[in-house]
């Protein structure tokens, strides 16, 4: 499988080709970032894949998209003016029947709905309905599932990028300038990373509505530092090399030297941490979930599906599944991030 | 040719046989052949120089000879090296682990960084008598105080317990070697041992080793890239070309009549004076481009908790200097002598103080902003073209950054016109824009770091030791393109290097520089002729490896 090039191909590939190839080489890291990026691409259609709602129903000689367009009830010959619940049995007949016809997604859950035509009491073991069991309040556990990884994935992406932006900004401000900029900066960040997160966090739970935005912007006011201290030591080491001093005396100006010169060649412990940043923000908000100070309370996460499960103990479906999809997660995460430490080693020929 | 000289040898005498070794590396593009079936031998108390330019393989022979080398990574296929008649490449671990450091020993090139900065050198030196001969610390400690006198370390009682930050490179070196000596080894391996090290430590440490190896007698492997230094101490030598000896033979034989073609190459790359005669001369006339006055740059450390008590050291103390249009100024010195610092404070890229006037205007006093513009007219090539050019840029980007600062008038076609005209100028092909540095040899790279300041159009380059890193074939070609440039364009340069065949071949005038002073200066010819002072002197002779003056500086 690993792909050998002739000695002239290889030389010929920039410097980020020939990481990439060495990526390629390692297979479990490889194929992980596959299996990673698939199911996250799956997840961005959950709508489509996990919904209370048919994809499409053809009623009388008539198309209707419920994923789009809100029906009432009447529109199927039902009874009330209200919202239809398509996984209601009479519906269901009423859709199907008579050269009606109408496809449903592969889970007939979206991560809200409930199941109110379940004949166990909830939480409910999986079954045919269910195929993943329900929760407490007899919301389906596949839906909250999907729907969970994805918020998790989108929002752990959103917070790493934050915090690279900021920690790669001020990082190479401290370590480019240096002297009394690097020193009060450097004291700052002391200053701020030695505020306790937790409790902050718990008192902006209680002042605030909780909402994904505010922990964004929390756990973003904290996560760059530790970066900022790898670019910073990176551009430290950088700024002296002769290239930099070539630049600077041709007359190059700092913003160019800094992100022409620098950065570029400063990017290995940065692109070393994302994919280990990722699964710590996962872990952030999971933890957070789990102990109540995360999203707000309908929001489908995996936290909360912990925490659940720690107050239904016998109710092994909840736990044990959300358990299987966070470990599944974070291990893939960390194949991808050791396959890319060694790529961006370049001591590996 | 090369069997015979096997086959010629007694077997008896020679205590180390390396018989077709092949040594490859496993990588990426597949296994690289790194050594190719190279045969050699060492006898008892012989030097045995092993010569070669980098990437000749010569070094992972010297490695392979101890099994340093990452198994896992490479292979050794049928080759063998017996040493006291057992095949080294097929002990075990256990076993090599006793004949490194005990029967073989090993110095490195690199003083600074082969001793471990967190023991005291005593203990260093103490290591190998403990695991090897089962020495108490007591004998210990005596038989390493006796090895470090023996290798001219003063006081060594007192430097026992010092640390290794607290020593110069050639007393570093010498820290090495009584380390290496510590369990009389038979065989001593030389690996680059006074590339780093200035040239007059250069031929102490030399002499110290040859003297040891009469006194231990130990045959010693020495590799290296300086003809001139194999010359002078080996006694036979395998000259390596991509991992092939294309030639082997006793040193006053191989040197006297050269069979192979690389190594009548090598010889001949030895720099000549370029500089026509009487052109020196010529240039008085020229008008004075840079004149730099009263030029002072001290580096302060303060120490202790309020910073009172202050550390100076003078870089630059009180130096006058000018540089005619189109001359070359040497400046040599041994590191540490102030010369990079004088340069980069000519240039404003270091503060300092004193009055500097280019091309009539004083540009001592400009801020950097002010001095922008003015920056396309002296322009900088560093020593390591490996360091120098930004591993993530390519050709077109690197050569074409100062156009764009200084040229912006020119189009993305101009720009790439002028960046290929320049390219053929310095010897290299156009079509390589869209390559990056890795692609390059150090030659190469250094052609283009040329090609990056040339296309400026500058009055004046600073060349900071721009051929030191190179080998030494290509190291001539490099003056020669330099040279011609020169001529063209009519480009003065300030030359610093330590090295002073090479300013003997370029330099109009030479200053000799030490502890940031001027400590003679004038015409190359004469200095080189009839130096004045005690210090040329020395480091005349001690470059030049002059024989007669052995005593001297032993002495």
């Amino acid at each position: 499988m690993a792909t050998i090039l002739s000695n002239e191909q290889l030389v010929n590939l920039s410097p980020s080709q020939r990481a990439w190839m060495r990526f390629k080489n390692n297979r479990r890291g490889y194929f992980s970032l596959w299996i990673f990026v698939i199911l996250f691409l799956i997840s961005l259609f959950a709508e489509v894949i996990s919904n209370d709602k048919p994809l499409i129903i053809q009623y009388q000689q008539e198309y209707f998209f419920p994923l789009f367009n809100d029906y009432p009830e009447t529109s199927f010959g039902g009874d009330f003016v209200t919202m239809t619940d398509y996984n209601d049995p009479y519906i269901i007949k009423k859709i199907t029947e008579k050269g009606n016809w109408a496809i449903y997604p592969l889970n007939n859950y979206s991560y809200d709905s409930i199941n109110y035509f379940a004949e166990i009491p909830n939480p409910a073991r999986p079954s045919e309905q269910n195929f993943l069991g329900t929760d407490d309040r007899g919301r389906d556990v596949l839906a909250r599932l999907i729907y969970g990884f994805r918020l998790s994935v989108i929002f752990a992406l959103v917070l790493t990028a934050i915090g690279v932006l900021i920690g790669i900004i001020v990082g190479s401000i401290q370590g480019y300038y240096v002297g009394k900029v690097d020193l009060v900066a450097q004291r700052l960040i002391e200053i701020w990373s030695s505020m306790p997160e937790l409790y902050l966090l718990i008192i902006f739970a209680s002042i605030f509505k909780p909402s994904i935005a505010l922990l964004v912007v929390l756990l973003s006011l904290f996560g760059w530092m530790g970066l900022s201290d790898y670019v910073r030591a990176e551009f430290l080491r950088g700024r002296n090399l002769d290239y930099v001093q070539a630049a600077r005396s041709m007359g190059v100006s700092n913003t160019s030297i800094m992100f022409k010169h620098l950065l570029p060649n400063s990017m290995v412990p940065v692109l070393t941490f994302l994919p280990f940043r990722i699964s710590g923000a996962i872990l952030a908000l999971t933890s957070l979930d789990y102990l109540g100070l995360g999203v707000p309370p309908s929001t489908p996460s995996l936290g909360e599906l912990l925490s659940q499960g720690k107050d239904n103990i016998d109710a092994w479906w909840l736990s044990m599944t959300t358990f299987s999809v966070l470990v599944g997660t974070l291990v893939l995460l960390i194949f991808i991030g050791e396959a890319l430490r060694e790529a961006l080693d370049t001591r590996r020929g | 040719m090369k069997k015979d000289i096997v086959d010629n040898n007694n077997t008896e005498s020679s205590i180390l046989e390396v018989k077709d070794l092949s040594v490859s590396f496993h990588t990426l593009a597949g296994n690289i052949n790194v050594v190719r079936d190279i045969n050699f031998s060492v006898d008892c108390g012989e030097t045995m120089a092993l010569v070669g330019e980098s990437g000749s393989g010569k070094s992972v022979t010297a490695m392979s000879i101890l099994r340093l080398h990452d198994e896992e990574k490479m292979d050794y296929s049928s080759s063998s090296i017996f040493f006291k008649g057992h095949n080294l490449l097929d002990v075990d671990e256990s076993n090599i682990k006793k004949v490194r450091g005990s029967e073989i020993s090993m110095i490195f090139q690199e003083p600074m960084t082969s001793l471990n900065p967190t023991f005291t050198v005593g203990s260093q030196i103490m290591e190998p008598m403990i695991i090897h001969k089962g020495m108490s610390k007591t004998a210990a400690k005596k038989r390493a105080i006796d090895l470090m006198e023996l290798t001219g370390i003063p006081e060594p009682h007192y430097r026992f317990d010092a640390f290794p930050h607290l020593l110069s490179g050639g007393q570093r070196q010498r820290m090495m070697i009584a380390m290496a000596l510590a369990c009389e080894p038979k065989l001593l391996i030389a690996d680059e041992p006074t590339t780093a090290l200035d040239v007059t430590v250069q031929l102490q440490i030399l002499m110290l080793l040859e003297k040891l190896k009469k006194d231990f007698s130990m045959a010693v492997l020495m590799i290296t890239h300086d003809l001139n230094l194999v010359k002078r101490f080996a006694d036979r030598v395998c000259v390596m070309q991509e991992g092939n000896i294309v030639e082997q033979g006793y040193v006053e034989a191989l040197f006297a009549k050269p069979q192979h073609p690389y190594t009548i190459k090598l010889l001949n790359s030895e720099p000549e004076r370029i500089i026509a005669e009487g052109e020196t001369q010529a240039l008085q006339d020229k008008r004075k481009l840079l004149t730099g006055q009263n030029l002072k740059c001290y580096f302060s450390s303060s120490k202790g908790f309020f910073k009172r008590t202050k550390n100076t050291v003078k870089a630059v103390d009180n130096i006058d200097l000018y540089l005619r249009e189109g001359e070359t100024l040497g400046i040599v010195g041994e590191s540490g002598s102030g010369k990079s610092t004088l340069g980069r404070c000519l240039l404003r890229l270091e503060k300092c103080t004193g009055e500097i006037f280019f091309d009539e205007k004083q540009i001592d006093q400009l801020t950097h902003t002010a001095l922008r513009p003015l920056r396309k007219e002296f322009q900088i090539v560093f020593q390591d073209p490996y360091s120098s050019l930004s591993p993530r840029m390519t050709i077109e980007q690197i050569v074409g950054e100062g156009l764009l600062i200084h040229f912006p008038q020119l189009n993305k076609d101009q720009r790439r016109e002028k960046i290929k005209q320049v390219l053929l100028e310095v010897g290299l092909e156009d079509n390589i824009l869209w390559r990056y540095p890795h692609e390059f040899s150090g030659g190469q790279r250094q052609r283009i770091a040329i090609a990056r300041v040339v296309i400026l159009e500058p009055k004046l380059i600073l060349l900071d030791e721009p051929t030191s890193a190179l080998d030494v074939s290509v190291q001539k070609q490099v003056l020669i393109l330099l040279r011609e440039l020169q001529e063209r364009h009519k480009i003065s340069y300030l030359f610093i290097t330590h090295d002073l065949k090479v300013i003997e071949a370029v330099a109009h005038r030479i200053m000799v520089m030490k502890d940031g002073k001027i400590i003679e200066t004038g015409e190359t010819e004469q200095i080189f002729k009839n130096p004045q002072k005690t210090y040329t002197q020395n480091l005349l002779t001690a470059s030049l490896f002059k024989n007669e003056t052995d005593e001297k500086i032993s002495a």
